[in-house]
Parts: structure tokens; sequence; C-alpha cells
């Protein structure tokens, strides 16, 4: 533990030193920070927005009709951990079409496969984490058709779910590298490394900001989710799993 | 229609939300309904290989409790299913009230049913849950309230309203969900054993509440379980299942007294098996006696003669044909274990008076009054 603890904070403690607390200041005013930032932001939104109406309906048809698939759409969203980023980016350069290739969206397109593995086992796991079969299926003996069961009962359990895999893929969209540097779009990643080149010290300062702000934000949307599952029963929002509800017993 | 044709109409009415005929008459939901009679005509289905059904007919009266009554694996979940619209028959229909509801998807039969596991809406209160069929069929808030508060008063709950599942005990879950499924004043009640989660003391309360509910609602019902004395002391009629067949359709006093074959004989209650021999048209000669026989069972071959432990004597008595192994005290009577010669095992129930000298080592003399048995082929 404290091994981990001086790892992972002295090189933090060593970058704020280098910056300086007049970094900070001179960071928000450096050109490019605000508009890179606001793309990353914008492509972590879209980012979430596709992934969430691909794999919602996915993982609970799924888990209703194909229980046996499970395994097999667990090692095929893990397949973009396996390939490199790099492998994957070339790939799809080559064959995406022009005016896609030309817009920033694009990435969005390719968190959304990045973050497969991510979005996959943290909706997986709120799903096994109920009874989803026979919660489904007291819904249709009460007249719901198969819309309104998902929106009014399996999703309002999946809450905690969406809301880990929301943690990551922003995460995951926020610090991603590879993949914008080599699209050529200065994301507020690839706009820090670039910056580097001109000026360090703001650099690092706007890294340490960066980081700040992810984990500000991750802080948030853990309280909340923990706040609400609470309510019902759920339990504590962590990042890979969600454990089952907690019943009394007879 | 054939099976594959009632999938087909199914599948097209659930995905359009539309059903195909306007099943069930959309009337205001007002006072209680009549019960309806359903029948199962010829059902079967199979998995793969396995048969779960194999042409199943149960005919249901208006208001009845009907249990189903079978080992795991017989099929009386899939048979429950099946009416409930959960599961498709491959061959065979489902009549409610003269009605084929074949192509009727699960959300248009308005049928009530209560799971096994526990199946509230975890997001819900316990008054929104019994609200929520009410909902589906867009009855007004203010009713819908007065309405669902109304059932959960009927179960006993009226305090746990707004509280969620996982703030209920289990018994309390499941009446929950009863209410859930009486809200919408279901043509039909259907209980997947619903109480088999639940411990001993919880289930014989619940078992009388439904009961009680059941008749006073006049809902027709069926109760699926794999605990006969469930069976046996809440249904109107029980149905014995073995293999996808129904072996005994009775009143629960007759299943018990005149069971039609030798499974459902051992199935209900405790069966004793004795060996004896045929001798003649009608007779069987068994612990030294000749008995008549109860028509049905086998005429040829060696078998055993079924008795239940209040259909035999046991007196003490030196040198006799049996020796007391073991008894055990049940109130009123006691059950003693009694071992005869040839190895066979038979327990006897006594009054627990009479029993009193009978102390394990005791030599007793085990005997048959004149009454028709049945006998079964003997078990290898």
């Amino acid at each position: 533990m404290l091994i981990a603890g001086v790892y992972f904070l002295l090189p933090l403690y060593a970058a704020f030193r280098f910056a300086g607390l007049s970094g900070f200041g001179d960071v928000f005013t450096t050109p490019g920070f605000g508009s890179s930032l606001w793309l990353s932001l914008r492509l972590a939104a879209v980012t979430w927005a596709i992934s969430m109406v691909l794999m919602v309906p996915t993982t609970v048809y799924v888990h209703l009709r194909m229980p046996r698939m499970r395994r097999l759409l667990e090692s095929v969203t893990i397949l973009p951990i396996v390939i490199p980023p790099v492998v994957l980016i070339i790939g799809v350069l080559q064959v995406a079409p022009l005016a896609l290739r030309a817009s920033a969206w694009l990435l969005a397109l390719e968190y959304v496969i990045l973050a497969l593995p991510f979005s996959y086992r943290a909706l997986d796991a709120g799903l096994r984490s109920m009874d989803v079969k026979t919660l489904s299926e007291a819904a249709g003996s009460l007249g719901a058709g198969w819309l309104v069961t998902l929106w009014r009962v399996i999703l309002p359990n999946m809450r905690t779910a969406v809301l880990s895999a929301t943690i990551l893929i922003v995460a995951l969209v926020l610090g991603e590298f590879t993949m914008a540097s080599l699209d050529l779009q200065q994301t507020f990643p690839a706009w820090i490394v670039l910056f580097d080149q001109e000026n360090a010290q703001i650099s690092v300062a706007a890294s340490i900001f960066a980081l700040f702000v992810t984990w500000i934000f991750l802080m948030l949307i853990t309280v909340i989710a923990t706040r609400q599952s609470r309510r019902t029963g759920g339990a504590e929002v962590t990042l890979f799993s969600v454990a089952p509800r907690q019943t009394i017993g007879n | 229609m054939t099976a594959r044709a009632n999938e087909k109409a199914n599948k097209k009415a659930n995905d359009t939300g539309t059903a195909a005929a306007t099943y069930p008459p959309r009337a205001a939901a007002s006072g209680p309904r009549e019960g309806m009679p359903v029948s199962l005509r010829n059902i079967t289905r199979a998995f793969g290989a396995t048969k779960a059904l194999d042409g199943m007919s149960l005919d249901i009266a208006p208001g009845e409790l009907v249990a189903l009554l079978g080992p795991s694996g017989c099929g009386k979940t899939t048979a429950l299913r099946i009416v409930a619209g959960f599961e498709f028959a491959d061959a065979g229909e489902v009549l409610v009230g003269g009605r084929d509801v074949s192509g009727v998807p699960a959300s248009r039969r308005d049928m009530g049913m209560v799971f096994q596991s526990y199946s509230l809406f975890p997001n819900m209160n316990a008054l929104d849950n019994v609200a929520f069929g009410l909902r589906m069929r867009r009855t007004a808030g203010a009713q819908r309230r007065r309405k669902a508060a109304e059932l959960l008063d009927m179960v006993g709950l009226s305090t746990q309203a707004a509280q969620f599942p996982h703030q209920l005990s289990g018994g309390q879950q499941q009446r929950v969900a009863l209410a859930r499924a009486l809200a919408i004043e279901p043509r039909v009640l259907l209980l997947d054993e619903p109480l088999s989660a639940l411990d001993a003391k919880v289930r014989l309360q619940l078992r009388e509440q439904i009961r009680t509910l059941q008749q006073r609602l006049g809902t027709t019902t069926i109760f699926v379980t794999h605990d006969q004395e469930e069976a046996l002391s809440m249904a109107d009629r029980v149905g014995v299942m073995r293999s996808g067949k129904l072996e005994q359709v009775a009143e629960p006093s007759e299943l018990y007294s005149r069971p039609a074959t030798a499974f459902v004989a051992e199935f209900v209650g405790t069966m004793n098996r004795l060996p004896g021999e045929l001798a003649g048209p009608g007779t069987v000669a068994v612990l030294g006696t000749s008995v008549a026989v109860v028509e049905g069972g086998p005429t040829s071959g060696p078998v055993d003669v079924l008795v239940r432990p209040e259909g035999l004597t046991v007196a003490p008595a030196e040198g006799g044909n049996g020796i007391v192994t073991h008894r055990t005290f049940l109130g009123g009577t006691t059950r003693v274990a009694v071992l005869l010669s040839g190895d066979t095992e038979v327990r006897v129930d006594v009054t627990s008076a009479a029993a009193a000298p009978m102390t394990p080592g005791t030599a007793v003399q085990v005997g048959l009054p004149a009454a028709p048995v049945l006998v079964a082929s003997r078990e290898p």
C-alpha cells in the first residue's frame, strides 16, 4: 500500500513542483486549451451515447434470449484490449469513407470500440445482479410490452451499471492519445503532448489539471450513483462490478 | 392453428405491440370478475429429445384452484408457462373462457402470475409494484393508487406501502407479488411454487392466506408445487404429473384414499410396499392372509401390495412376524417402523398409547385388515 502510494504520488509531487503555481494560472489562457478540452468533452458525450444505445439493448437481449452467447460476446468485446490501438486506427483510416475521416466524430466511433471491454463488462455485471428473466416475465404478465419493460423495469435497475460504464468511458476518452494523434485530431491529451514541446511547464500544469478534472468528475458520478442505488437496496458503485442487491432473509 | 404459426403470430403481436385479436375485452375493470373456465387440450411440448409435456389435457372449472403436483422435471412448470404465454406448445390448445388463447401474447392474456423467485421490481416501492399492472391498463392515477392500497391492505401490508422490496422479508415480498398479480383482476391466477423459497412457518401462514383470498375473489387458479402437503391442503383438485402426463386428477381425499396408479399412491403420502402373490382372480396373498385387489393393477408376475401406514395393524406378540426398529412420535399417533421377515420394512401408525409398549426390539405381529388393496409390479 505504502509502496503503491509512493509510486503513484511521487511523480505527481514532482510534476507539481516542476509546474509551479504560476503555471496553473497560465494554463487557462493558453491558446488551444479551451478548444481541445471542449472537443474531448464532446467526444466523451457522443461516445457515451453511442455506446449506450448500442450496448444496453444488446446485453439485455443476450441475457434474455441467448444466455449461451455471453461467453462469446465477452471474448469479442475484449479484442480492443488485445489489438494495439495503433493497429486499429491504421486499419480504420484505410477503410473509413473520406467524409468521416475528415471529421472528429470518426474518433467517437473508434472510442466506442475501444470502450467495448469496459462498457460491456459494466452492463453485464449490472444485469447479472438482477433476475432479468423473471422481472421481464413479471412485467409481461402485468401487461407491459418489451419496450415498456426495458424502459420502466430493466433500465431503472441498471442505473448503477450504466453509471459505472459512464465513468469508464469518460475516463478513457479524456485520456486517450494514440488514436487521437494518429487521426490528427487535437483532443485534450493530444494538445498537452503537442504543447509540451513549446512550454513544458504549462503542459505539465495542464496534465495535472486534467487529472483533477477527471478525478472530480468521476468522484461526483460515483457519489451520486451510490446514493441513488442505496435507496433501492443496490450496492456501492465500483468500477468493474456491481454487487448484488442485499436482501433480508425470510 | 399449428404451433409454429402460433409462435409466429405471437412474435408478430409482440413486435407490433398489437394483439392479433382484440383479446381480452377491454372492459372497465371494476368489481370482482367472474372466474373463467380454463381448458388444456392435448398439449405437447418437447425440448430437444425430451418431452416436457406429452398430450396433457385438463379442464378447470370457474373459480376452482387446481394444484399441479409432481417431481421436478415432470412438466408441471412448463404447463403453467404455456398457460401464461411464456412458452409455446408444439401441439394442442389452451382455452380460457372457451376461447383459444394460443396466439395471444403473455402481456395480453390478463393472467396474474406469482413466481418462485422474488420478482418484485426493485426500483419501485410496494405500492408502485402493485399499481404497475393498473398503470399498464392506463387506470387513472388516483384510482390506481386507491386500488393498489386496497390490495396491499388485503394481504395485510398497508403499513409497508412505501417500502422497497429489499426492505421487505421474503414472505412479505411474495404477499406483495400476490397483491400485484390480483390487482389486474386477472382472468386466471397462476402460482409457480410461490412458497418454496420461504421458511416453514411463513409458508403455512401464506398458504392459508392465498387460499382464503382466492376463494373470496373466485379467481380460477393453477398452482404448481412439488410439495404434496401444500397441494393437498390448498387445492380443490390436485393433478399428479409424471413425465409430461397427468396420472390422476382428483380431490385431495380421493387422491389419498383411491390413488389411480402406483406412482400416485407412492408420491402422495407415505406408502408401504409388501411383497405379495397373486392368488386367483382379484385376490392377493400377503402377510399370511388373502385380500381383494383394487382393479386396474397388474394381473400376473411378481407384485407388491401398497398399504398406507394407517392401513396396517400392529400389536406386541411373542413370535410375531416382525421386530420394531424405531418409533416416531407424531403427537396423537406414533409411527412404528417394523422389520418383517424377508427384510421388508413397513411403517405403521398406531395411537401413541398403543405404541407405548412397542420399544425398539419388541417382537410384534403386523396384520392387514380385509379391505381391497392396491397392487403394483414389484420393483427390482
